[in-house]
């Protein structure tokens, strides 16, 4: 038994202080509110990562159009004409992918249900260190602060694409976005390490010291597991992301060639020799696919326990969903170069790490498998959260498949850096991390306020965004396999990607819809933030351990003690119980008629368990 | 009577690690990724050619032993504190500090000599890599230096004795760590060379 005694946290009264505006909502040391601030900064993130989007793909979709009515947000990047400025299109797309991946689905996703969910899951008072949780949420926000004043540049924020590749972004005088705005997203990045790492080192710390009593690794809800394991990661591949950065750094500002060799501009040598610009994609890539998984397992996270409550299912293959999480930990250190296969590597090479990636299909098939056998004859609940569960569901295999053409060189060589690759990667990991994160919000939505958000809404919400997401990637497959290659700023002067204006208006205009469809969401959250139906203290009849908690709870989640976990989560709709789910907290020994016979043997243990557990207390207080 | 005592200590035991140690681990952890990264860059650079060769300055082996010095004096101190030998303690720290400090002179010393050899952060990678490695490591020393700074503050308000060895302990491991990184480094750039 590795779990922490519960009679050392009595947290609870020591904490029950007043609290005023500041401490309370703004340097807020407690997990919830940590959670929330995470979720609101996300959601600005993503409206303004997404308003980007649609800024370009207005100039792809429609290129001859004017674009003068934009100039009171734009400024001068419209110029006379009415066009986008291309230098800015670069940094357009360049912010949107960093502001996604990053902030949104890294932040966003993990730093909102990491911290709301972990120490309410496993029963604990709070995260390990309070106050690092708060750093790690400032320190993010500054992080944001110097993303967003680097948009309003005059040279305009970084425009390298969001993977900083030199020697583009390491010389100032490449392009207009490798100047300050550059230097900006290096310090903001920097400052985001600093934030994840903080955030991860209490994440895993809360879920190794601080369970409550009888929560072994066994018992856990899959979400745990999820942001255990996307914790690990991270905290793995960042730093190797700062090596990256730190050396990106010392040759944009000091001079050294860490990464530049033999670079002429304007016939001009500059000085730097012996550097190689693809050591940096190696470093970056090392974080870089890691990432992907760290923005993707929370979502599966988050999912597994969505489709299971509302399936009224136990989740199949409890033990092989986690054994796959963990697989898909431990190969997403070992693919990185499968982004690299156009980038000269030694082909043998690119065939190890090929096959790397392929094996990575088996866990990810395991995962699909275990959620399509959970929904299978499940007495299915369509909440909206289960909806946008079932959409990730959808989506990853859509984005998977492709993920298996593109893990192949000789495919890869072929469509790499192609819309191909941003159809993929924007179905399987964006849009399914997305749509992981909603299901998320849907579902505690009634925990974090303690009211419902309107289902309907919810239900209109869900069907343009999956329909409009399919809409906007799907034809990007196309224009991919015909050859386009991503952040082009114009296709119609290339004779064989003029055919494709139609189906590029097409995806602009259904990127339009689903980006607006993001509205009735916000009005719907923040609506129901206040005038929403209230919430029950169970609403999803759930059977994890935060839906024990008062419907508000306050500092240390619990008003007495916390309570003891008897089983694992997914007791749901077991033969001979009088309902169709057994919360977590209720003993074994209080269902002799759904007990299975393994059960049954360990009903005696537990009995002896818990009359000690009471000899402690009576003697306790007569000592006290 | 005694019996129920003994259990209650048994159960107020927290059965996991202290989590601040943990966290403390888990922070070691990201250093080492961090010289893991840039070492492994190391490898792969070097292995593409033009490559500038040059001598390790001598004064490496000097601070390597200044370093594992400093650490035998915090071990001292430690086994003073246990004893509640505050003087040892406070002896031990304050020798243990004062040998962070040496160290850190003799690698801006190794700078120094690596300028005089003409090898310069900014230049070929071969050299910068070893400014970047020694520089980094002194930027964490820097943090241990203050870490011990606040310890030995506290022991002078007898906030650290037997009873409370926390954060000792932490800083203890935090700057065995640092050792051992700076050792590593040392290594791995003989074997590298």
């Amino acid at each position: 038994m590795s779990t922490a005694s519960v009679a050392n946290h009595d947290a609870a009264q020591e904490h029950e202080h007043h609290d005023n505006f500041v401490t309370k909502y703004i340097f807020s040391q407690d997990h919830k509110m940590i959670a929330k601030q995470y979720l609101v900064t996300g959601m600005f993130w993503a409206l303004l990562g997404g308003f980007l989007s649609i800024l370009f793909r207005l100039q792809l979709g429609f290129p001859e159009m004017d674009m003068s009515f934009l100039r009171p947000i734009l400024g001068g990047w419209i110029d006379e004409s009415g066009a986008l400025d291309p230098t800015f299109y670069l940094a357009l797309v360049t912010m949107h992918g960093t502001i996604m991946v990053f902030f949104v689905l890294t932040a966003g996703l993990s730093g909102t249900f990491s911290n709301f969910l972990i120490p309410l899951q496993i029963g604990a008072r709070d995260m390990a260190s309070g106050f690092m949780n708060m750093l790690s949420y400032w320190l993010f926000f500054l992080s944001g602060v110097i993303m967003f004043i680097s948009l309003f540049l005059k040279t305009g924020p970084a425009a390298g694409g969001w993977v900083v590749y030199p020697p583009l972004s390491a010389l100032e005088q490449a392009i207009p976005g490798s100047g300050l705005g550059m230097t900006l997203w290096l310090i903001a990045m920097t400052l985001f390490i600093a934030s994840s790492l903080m955030g991860g080192i209490n994440y895993i710390t809360t879920v190794i010291n601080l369970r409550t009593k009888g929560m072994s690794f066994s018992k856990l809800p899959l979400t745990i597991w999820a942001f255990f394991l996307t914790a690990v990661i991270g905290l793995l591949s960042f730093p190797v992301l700062f090596a990256a950065a730190l050396l990106l750094v010392f040759d944009r500002s000091f001079g050294t060639s860490f990464y530049l060799s033999d670079i002429y501009i304007g016939g001009e040598a500059l000085p730097n020799t012996g550097g190689s610009p693809v050591l940096y994609q190696h470093l970056f890539w090392f974080l870089g696919h890691p990432e992907v998984y760290i923005v993707l397992l929370p979502a599966l996270g988050i999912t597994s326990e969505v489709i299971s409550t509302n399936s009224r299912k136990p989740i199949f293959g409890y033990k092989a969903m986690i054994i796959s999480l963990l697989g898909i930990t431990v190969l997403s250190f070992v693919v990185w170069a499968h982004h690299m296969f156009v980038s000269g590597l030694n082909p043998f090479l690119g065939s190890i790490f090929m096959f790397l990636t392929l094996i990575i299909a088996i866990p990810s098939a395991v995962k699909v498998f275990n959620y399509l056998t959970t929904l299978w004859r499940g007495n299915l609940i369509f909440t909206p959260a289960m909806l946008f569960s079932i959409g990730l569901v959808s989506f990853f295999i859509s984005g998977g498949l492709t993920g298996i053409f593109l893990g192949n060189s000789a495919i890869d060589i072929q469509l790499h850096d192609t819309y191909f690759v941003v159809a993929h990667f924007h179905l399987v990991m964006g849009a399914a991390s997305f749509f992981g994160m909603v299901a998320g919000i849907y579902h505690w939505f009634p925990k974090m306020f303690g009211r419902m958000m309107d289902a309907k809404l919810g239900y209109i919400h869900f069907w343009l965004t999956f329909v409009g997401v399919y809409l906007v990637f799907f034809p990007m497959h196309y224009i991919g396999i015909a050859g386009f290659p991503r952040r082009y700023y114009s296709w119609t002067n290339f004779e064989f990607a003029n055919m494709y204006t139609d189906l590029n208006m097409f995806v602009s205009v259904a990127a339009i819809i689903t980006f607006a469809a993001q509205f009735i969401f916000l009005f719907n959250f923040f609506y129901s933030m206040y005038r929403g139906r209230k919430a029950t203290l169970n609403p999803w009849r759930s059977n994890t351990l935060e839906w024990t908690t008062p419907l508000h709870p306050g500092h240390g989640n619990w008003p007495g003690e916390i309570p003891t976990i008897y089983r694992w989560p997914y007791d749901y709709s077991k033969p001979g119980a009088e309902e169709d789910f057994i919360p977590q907290t209720v003993p074994l020994s209080a269902t002799p008629e759904s007990n299975l016979p393994h059960e049954q043997e360990l009903v005696q243990a537990e009995l002896d368990i818990m009359k000690e557990e009471e000899d402690v207390l009576v003697s306790n207080e007569t000592i006290h | 009577m005694e019996k129920e005592l003994k259990y209650v200590d048994m159960v107020d035991q927290p059965i996991a690690m202290h989590p601040k140690k943990f966290a403390l681990w888990l922070f070691l952890v990201t250093i080492v990724m961090i010289f893991a990264g840039l070492t492994s860059a190391y490898i792969v650079r070097q292995s593409e050619g033009n490559w500038l060769e040059y001598d390790l300055p001598t004064i490496f082996w000097y601070t390597s032993g200044i370093v594992i010095l400093s650490s035998i004096f915090l071990q001292y101190s430690y086994a003073s504190a246990k004893k509640d030998n505050f003087t040892g303690l406070r002896a031990g720290l304050g020798l243990a500090l004062l040998f962070g400090i040496a160290f850190l002179v003799g690698q801006w010393y190794s700078w120094v000599a690596l300028v005089d050899a003409n090898v310069f952060f900014v230049g070929n990678p071969s050299g910068s890599f070893l400014y970047v490695f020694t520089g980094l490591h002194a930027v964490h020393l820097i943090s241990g230096v203050i870490f011990l700074i606040i310890v030995l503050i506290s022991t002078f308000r007898y906030k650290v004795h037997s009873k409370s060895l926390d954060t000792l302990e932490m800083a203890i491991t935090f700057w065995h760590f640092l050792a051992a990184l700076w050792l590593y480094l040392f290594m791995f750039l003989l074997l590298n060379h």
